[in-house]
């Protein structure tokens, strides 16, 4: 351990202590809400981050492409870019929509233990 | 008569009086809250953190005025009105980048720190170099933002009260600066969020006044006013395809993924974002509001598409570039053509779009004084220099010197960067937030062999190279529109350093921990990791 100064959450009062989180974090109870956030947030965001720069990348090595009409003056570009927005807004959606239903409960289930303890 | 001619011949001086009144009523309102919600700051957490009972819709509109700055206002329609397509760009890394924020970062944040960014990194770190790190790189990310915002308000101010003489502008700037450390010293967060959720309100109301007189312009035909604009820009049917900007060689080309990286990643590194999520009571609350941040977010950029193929479809280019080279004034240009020239309502449009611009700047600059003069006061001083022992009125008695000194620095600096694109200029403190500050977020909140030389080797060499290769890019030095045109001192080809610094950041932070001797320490991150997941004992 350093010499510095403790950190401020030693000092807390109502805290639970270290032994209570490191039981909880091995509880099975913590490792599935664990589970159940990361296999959603990780993978989608790697999606989100190779779909972002796979238009990048079309903007700037596929122009013929990016330049093709499709109806008036609308390319395929703007409407890839448009795209974009698009899926952003429902990764928002879906993302919120799978942490009301999947993790705050869990997540509530555990402060509430926790705090109730302490 | 031509707009720039129009400004140019202060024809715009009949209307002083209108646009001085205009900017008046907007910064005695702002004062009155601030003074207002200064009356009800009394303890750190009021300072910091806004007592922490904005709804999530209130911080989702504060966060939409935090992020939509300069650039995104000034800076995105003028390069879409000069560059077409390739300004579009901007906006989609803008946008995609919340998505960071809201799947990985907001809702740990907001339950596991307390005031900064420095208390997450430093959590389960020693204390003393940790927030050291954290409060220089808030500091360093934040003067970058504030350049371009400065840069802003000098483009502004001159083409509105036709001041170009250089004693005019400085006065200008120096009157913004004042205006920050008045908002932030006596307001603090509470009054610094109302300021921005009042400018939230009048930016998205002014794009959306706009937006609708371009598309009434052209009957609502959204071809028809891409043909118009490609047409007009004298560039053809390339001006609707991505190229003109990024497109010309295969080192622009590299130009165009580094910046395309630092936008994605730079969101949810940037500091005054980051203490914004402090202010709800929840983390759910803090999630929320990034979802409204994401709304509003995502409505108002799709208007600055009509905005810039607006004005590179009614304004001639050489009108542009000649009121500011690097477009900045195209959405005010925009406002007069729309408004009328020659009549009173051109004057009565542009003055209202140049308040609001003014009314952004002066909203964005409070909350990155606040996100510096903040890690200032909490990491530096109370943390390293008092070792803890500081009282709360002693800590928030720092901040408000440090806004002081923020204040004055960024009044010397904005001088400096009057010819850069505001949107540029941002897009460089967005790769050295996604360097120095993404790497050891993400680090610290799920690597659970993270240490203290990992966290401080990603920061600080995160830091020191996209600083330093911005230092020796063409942005300083050696080419005409550099900050220096002058001299000739640079040797990286590219204007945005997020390609090689990003990689950087996060390599360093894996081997600084590989390489460390210390043990990270196990308890401390069972107790981080379970509360970031589950809110316990959050603030």
């Amino acid at each position: 351990m350093s010499t510095d100064a403790p950190p401020p959450s030693k000092t807390e009062p109502g805290l639970p202590s270290a032994e209570e989180f490191t039981a909880v974090q091995d509880s099975a109870e913590f490792r599935e809400l664990r589970r159940s956030y990361r296999s959603f947030a990780f993978p989608l965001t790697v999606a989100f981050i190779a779909w972002y720069l796979v238009y990048v990348l079309l903007s700037n090595y596929a122009g013929g492409f990016m330049g093709a009409r499709l109806f008036g003056n609308v390319n395929v570009a703007l409407v890839l870019g448009l795209a974009q927005f698009l899926t952003t807004f429902l990764i928002a959606w879906w993302y919120s929509r799978h942490a009301a239903a999947e993790l705050d409960p869990k997540a509530q289930a555990i402060k509430s233990r926790m705090e109730g303890d302490a | 008569m031509s707009h720039a001619a129009f400004l140019a011949a202060g024809e715009a001086s009949k209307h002083r009086p209108l646009i001085i009144t205009l900017f008046a009523v907007f910064v005695v309102a702002t004062l009155v809250i601030t003074v207002w919600a200064g009356r009800q700051t009394r303890n750190a957490a009021d300072f910091y953190a806004g007592g922490r009972q904005f709804t999530a819709f209130q911080n989702g509109l504060a966060v939409s005025g935090d992020y939509m700055s300069a650039a995104s206002f000034l800076g995105i329609a003028g390069a879409i009105a000069l560059f077409g397509y390739d300004g579009f760009l901007y906006s989609i890394g803008f946008l995609v980048a919340w998505l960071v924020a809201l799947l990985l970062v907001a809702e740990p944040l907001r339950n596991s720190g307390r005031y900064t960014m420095g208390d997450v990194l430093a959590y389960r770190m020693r204390q003393r170099p940790v927030r050291t790190a954290a409060g220089t790189s808030t500091i360093v990310v934040s003067i970058f933002y504030l350049l371009a915002q400065m840069a802003g308000a000098g483009v502004l101010v001159s083409l509105l009260l036709g001041i170009t003489s250089d004693g005019g502008k400085v006065g200008i700037v120096a009157l913004v600066g004042l205006l920050m450390i008045v908002y932030v010293t006596i307001g603090g967060m509470k009054g610094t969020t109302w300021v921005q959720m009042v400018k939230a309100v009048l930016l998205i109301a002014g794009a959306l006044l706009l937006t609708f007189l371009v598309l009434l312009k052209f009957h609502f035909n959204l071809s028809d006013l891409l043909g118009k604009a490609a047409a007009n820009s004298g560039k053809g049917s390339a001006f609707l395809e991505p190229g003109l900007k990024y497109g010309a060689t295969g080192t622009t080309k590299l130009d165009f993924i580094s910046l395309g990286i630092a936008l994605v990643l730079g969101t949810a590194g940037l500091p005054h974002i980051l203490i914004r999520f402090y202010t709800v009571p929840t983390a759910k609350a803090a999630r929320k509001s990034v979802n409204w941040a994401i709304g509003l977010i995502g409505a108002f950029y799709l208007m600055t598409l009509a905005l810039g193929f607006g004005a590179a479809a009614l304004i001639k280019p050489e009108e542009i570039i000649a009121s500011n080279k690097a477009g900045n004034t195209a959405a005010p240009l925009l406002a007069l053509h729309l408004g009328g020239t020659d009549s009173n309502g051109g004057a009565i449009l542009l003055a209202t779009i140049s308040a609001v611009a003014f009314a952004t700047i002066l909203a964005v600059v409070a909350g990155l004084t606040l996100a510096s003069s903040s890690s200032f006061a909490h990491d530096i001083y109370a943390n390293v220099i008092k070792k803890g022992r500081a009282t709360e009125k002693q800590e928030v008695g720092a901040a408000r010197w440090a806004t002081v000194g923020v204040g004055a620095v960024s009044i010397a600096l904005g001088a400096l960067a009057r010819d850069l694109n505001v949107a540029g200029l941002v897009a460089l403190a967005f790769a050295v937030a996604a360097s120095a500050n993404l790497p050891t977020i993400l680090y610290s909140l799920f690597w659970k062999r993270f240490t203290t030389r990992g966290a401080l080797w990603s920061i600080y060499g995160g830091l020191v190279t996209a600083v330093g290769l911005v230092l020796f890019s063409p942005v300083v030095s050696g080419k005409p529109a550099s900050m220096f045109p002058d001299v000739d001192f640079h040797w990286f080809p590219l204007e945005n350093p997020g390609i090689i610094s990003i990689p950087v950041g996060f390599l360093l932070g894996w081997l600084g921990t590989l390489l460390s001797k210390e043990e990270p320490d196990a308890g401390k991150y069972a107790e981080l990791e379970v509360r970031s997941l589950t809110g316990t004992g959050a603030h």
